[in-house]
């Protein structure tokens, strides 16, 4: 007896959700294998990473917080992957953003009116939009690769950001210290649940969610990019032009990123610092898949990541695990979605060895492994 | 079956065989006498493509049984089949485009041959059955019909007792097909068995002296097409009686709805034909030809009129009188243009939504399926279900995804999409490509009907009696330029074959494989 795979006549809808929790759940197993190996408390570590930050009512603000850039970015990103454009280089988008923000939060430090915070917050869009217009550019005009382009960006950004912190930006009364002065009242993100660190980033991020819900399925523009990321002549012939395709996926991904970006800044952070990149950008790509590209799932995912951040926390000053693991969890997530998506189209069949079975009883088995999948007739005319 | 007491070459015995959902062979039997050509019948998905490839080794039947010699054998894999002696020419060659004839021919043989034996046997081959090609030509300077000969050369290689072709014709020009022919009849009477898969009906009266006609996965008659009309044997294909299309030919045409002056166009591709001058007029009521063999600047030419070139194109363009070569896809189609794209699926249509969602591709310009940014849901799935109603898809609804579709049904369906539409100007490339006869018939007379209420149709197609049995003038494009108009009445058919034909001069390859020899015996 073995296993093997067998296609699907259709993609199992039933697996397109299942596989997610599947993957979460195949981590959680590997993980507690791992770290009993490396001689950890498996059991303890699998439960200050993903049941601390869920039993302690307290932990729940940092949720909403670690999860709403996850979110605002995977939601940019998840459009731009739909229509296969690779965005990578978030991460960078989300520094050059929040750069940008601060940039306009020096020059109007000190300064009062309600207008100062929108600026920051339009700024830090345009940061990210301008940093992910590089790539766009790159690709629509010399056919680049924008996952090399966006992704080597991403260290420029932050080579960007040593520089102004060490430098320009340095707070002229902050010791020597890289980091830029403490914004002010005018210039930080309100707090929405009064007592907690939850900042107006957390609503935005699902009223975003809610907005890019409804573009993806139901205007013609979403229409587009899902059709271009399905069958690129399909949408020429349907006169959806790839390049337009690329630089909205790319611009509305960046300028999302650099909100995100703006937010952490004027929101947890009050400042710039060296310490800014969270590798929220990289995390993200987990969560638009882990969410399957859908806005919904990606709220969703977005909190499962946030747990493994909040618990990765956890369970460095509990049980003393490297920081790294937060990391490798999030990688075993990714892999283990990836591998499993393959039951979307394929299931998993028992198989009795041939010779063992009658030939009238079980017939669509003696189908050896190496045979291709089934096709009809027509598919070869 | 056998003749004189001799075992047949190859007997089939109950074969069957299952797909999730599908029962491609159902009890199949037939047998293959030694030196026969025997045809195998019937229309796409009517599983003559599962059986050969159980023949060949690439599937296994559920049950039945494969005699060979007399003997039963199994055939695991195609290896096994080759080392029987069973050959097989794919409908589809695996050549590598940048690579000499005799490099594909080596990479794709099981035996080892040293480079200078090879080279004598292929050359040996080329000419015992005067096969014209040239062993040193790279392939993608090559027509499809000297690129099916290597891969002809590549199982007379193996010395096959049992040669396979599957559809072999359907891209060749009339004088390749008569070569063709001359080659197989050859290598039947030197014993060899052929078994010639193909609906095509006049070449399989012309070509073999039994055929096995299989419906619904099931051998519903064997005939002697000699004795049988086309006609009959269709009918025995189908299984019901075949509708003719009614075209009433008519001098009577509009104004030109369609203009193209000396239109040029970039290739597509590293092995695409870019477009060179083409000049051509389709007025009201008309319904212009563009025969040719495949590969020869179709899909540019399909490409450049639908707008999809992105502004590469250049020369002008008029839709009824307006000048559209700087206009986009979405303009042309307000403009009264619409095009059906030769590949189905993910070109005409995407296979991973619906139908509905499918409509909303090509079919939101003129039929107010988007307001305001958004899809209109509800009218996208009524112009579907309108056009499954109309042209009778088997579908299960406007929800059923595009690739739950039959190759025919899809067809029928991306059609009906642009049809209902109403377009002045219809371009379409091989409508009926891998269609059975049944919808075949419904896109020929959806055509017919859609010229006769006053539009210009233009038809690319690579089946010659496609076009003689719709059109009203042809031209054959070749190498990317467009011959002269011919009025299809009266027209020559050897003319139009020497045309598709073109600069592959058939006359370079001999002349090459002459000198070969005699470097040889030099």
């Amino acid at each position: 007896m073995r296993l093997k795979l067998e296609a699907r006549r259709e993609p199992s809808r039933l697996m397109l959700y299942v596989t997610p929790a599947l993957a979460v759940l195949l981590t959680v197993v590997a993980g507690i294998v791992i770290f009993t190996l490396m001689g950890y408390d498996g059991l303890g570590a699998i439960y200050q990473i993903f049941l601390t930050p869920l039993v302690d009512p307290y932990r729940w603000q940092d949720l909403f917080v670690k999860a709403a850039p996850l979110i605002i970015i995977a939601l940019g990103l998840a459009i731009g992957f739909r229509a296969n454009v690779w965005n990578i280089g978030a991460e960078g988008q989300y520094i050059v953003g929040a750069l940008a923000g601060t940039g306009v939060a020096l020059a109007t430090w000190g300064m009062e009116g309600y207008w100062i915070l929108p600026a920051i917050v339009l700024a830090g869009i345009l940061g990210g939009l301008a940093w992910a217009a590089i790539p766009a550019f790159l690709k629509t005009r010399f056919n680049v690769n924008e996952i090399l382009t966006s992704l080597m960006l991403t260290y420029v950004a932050i080579q960007l950001l040593f520089y102004l912190m060490r430098g320009p930006w340095r707070d002229p009364e902050g010791f020597g210290f890289p980091q830029t002065r403490l914004f002010t009242e005018w210039q930080t993100l309100p707090i929405v649940v009064p007592g907690t660190l939850i900042h107006l980033g957390v609503p935005m991020a699902v009223l975003i969610a809610v907005v890019v819900w409804v573009i993806l399925s139901r205007t013609i523009t979403g229409f587009q990019v899902r059709i271009v990321g399905l069958a690129p002549q399909a949408a020429r012939h349907a006169g959806f032009s790839a390049r337009s395709t690329i630089w909205l996926a790319l611009l509305t991904s960046g300028g999302l990123a650099g909100l995100a970006g703006i937010f952490e800044a004027v929101g947890p952070f009050q400042q710039m610092t060296p310490q800014f990149p969270q590798n929220y950008g990289f995390t993200a790509i987990i969560v638009a898949f882990l969410g399957r590209l859908h806005p919904l799932g990606i709220v969703l995912a977005g909190m499962v990541l946030a747990i493994s951040y909040v618990g990765g926390e956890n369970a460095q000053t509990a049980i003393g695990l490297p920081y790294a693991a937060t990391g490798m969890f999030q990688a075993m997530m990714l892999f283990f979605l990836l591998a499993v998506d393959v039951l979307v189209r394929y299931r998993l069949r028992l198989v009795v060895p041939a010779g063992a079975r009658a030939t009238h009883e079980r017939p669509a088995s003696g189908q050896p492994a190496g045979a291709k999948a089934p096709e009809p007739e027509s598919a070869s005319a | 079956m056998a003749k004189q007491g001799q075992p047949p070459r190859l007997a089939l015995e109950g074969i069957t065989k299952r797909f999730p959902g599908v029962l491609a062979n159902d009890d199949v039997s037939f047998s293959v006498a030694p030196g026969e050509i025997h045809a195998l019948l019937g229309e796409n998905g009517a599983g003559k493509s599962t059986l050969v490839k159980i023949i060949y080794g690439v599937q296994h039947a559920d049950e039945g049984r494969i005699f060979w010699d007399g003997e039963e054998v199994e055939v695991a894999n195609p290896k096994v089949a080759r080392r029987l002696g069973i050959g097989m020419v794919f409908q589809h060659f695996s050549l590598f485009e940048a690579m000499t004839v005799l490099e594909n021919i080596a990479l794709g043989i099981d035996e080892k041959y040293s480079w200078r034996e090879l080279q004598q046997r292929v050359t040996e081959i080329l000419k015992t059955y005067h096969l014209p090609l040239d062993p040193r030509r790279e392939v993608h300077t090559l027509s499809v019909g000297e690129r099916q000969r290597i891969e002809i050369v590549r199982a007379l290689l193996q010395k096959p007792k049992l040669l396979i072709m599957d559809e072999p014709t359907s891209v060749l020009t009339p004088q390749e097909v008569e070569r063709l022919f001359e080659t197989l009849r050859q290598l039947a009477s030197e014993g060899c068995s052929i078994l010639y898969i193909s609906h095509k009906l006049h070449e399989i009266k012309a070509l073999c002296e039994t055929a096995t006609i299989l419906r619904g996965g099931r051998v519903v008659a064997t005939c002697d097409p000699r004795e049988e009309s086309a006609r009959s044997m269709a009918e025995m294909m189908i299984g019901g009686s075949l509708r003719d299309v009614s075209r009433k030919r008519t001098a009577d045409f509009g104004p030109d709805r369609l203009k193209v002056i000396r239109l040029s166009a970039p290739r597509e591709g590293p092995f695409g034909v870019p477009l060179k001058e083409i000049s051509l007029n389709v007025r009201a009521g008309e319904i212009v030809g563009i025969a040719g063999v495949a590969g020869n600047g179709q899909n540019e030419l399909l490409a450049a009129l639908a707008g999809e070139m992105d502004g590469a194109e250049h020369g002008a363009i008029f839709l009824n009188g307006k000048a559209c070569i700087a206009a986009n896809v979405g303009e042309r189609r307000r403009d009264g243009m619409c095009s059906v794209p030769e590949e189905r699926n993910g070109h005409g249509s995407v296979p991973g939504i619906s139908l509905s969602d499918n409509t909303v591709l090509t079919a939101r310009y003129r039929m107010g399926l988007t307001g305001q940014g958004f899809i209109r849901y509800s009218a996208a799935e009524d112009y579907a279900r309108n056009v499954i109603d109309t042209f009778g898809v088997k579908a299960t609804g406007p929800k059923a995804t595009a690739g739950s579709l039959s190759g025919g049904n899809l067809q029928k369906f991306i059609m009906g999409r642009e049809i209902l539409q109403k377009p002045d100007i219809l371009v379409v490339s091989q409508p009926t490509w891998g269609v059975d006869a049944g919808a075949a018939a419904a896109i020929h007379q959806a055509l017919v009907d859609l010229a006769a209420a006053g539009s210009a149709i233009l038809v690319i197609s690579q089946d010659l009696d496609e076009l003689l049995a719709l059109c009203d003038r042809l031209a054959v494009i070749n190498g990317g330029r467009l011959s002269e108009m011919m009025e299809v009445e009266g027209i020559s058919i050897e003319r139009v074959g020497l045309l598709m034909g073109g600069m592959h001069g058939e006359d370079d390859a001999s002349a090459a494989l002459d000198q070969e020899e005699h470097s040889h015996a030099a």
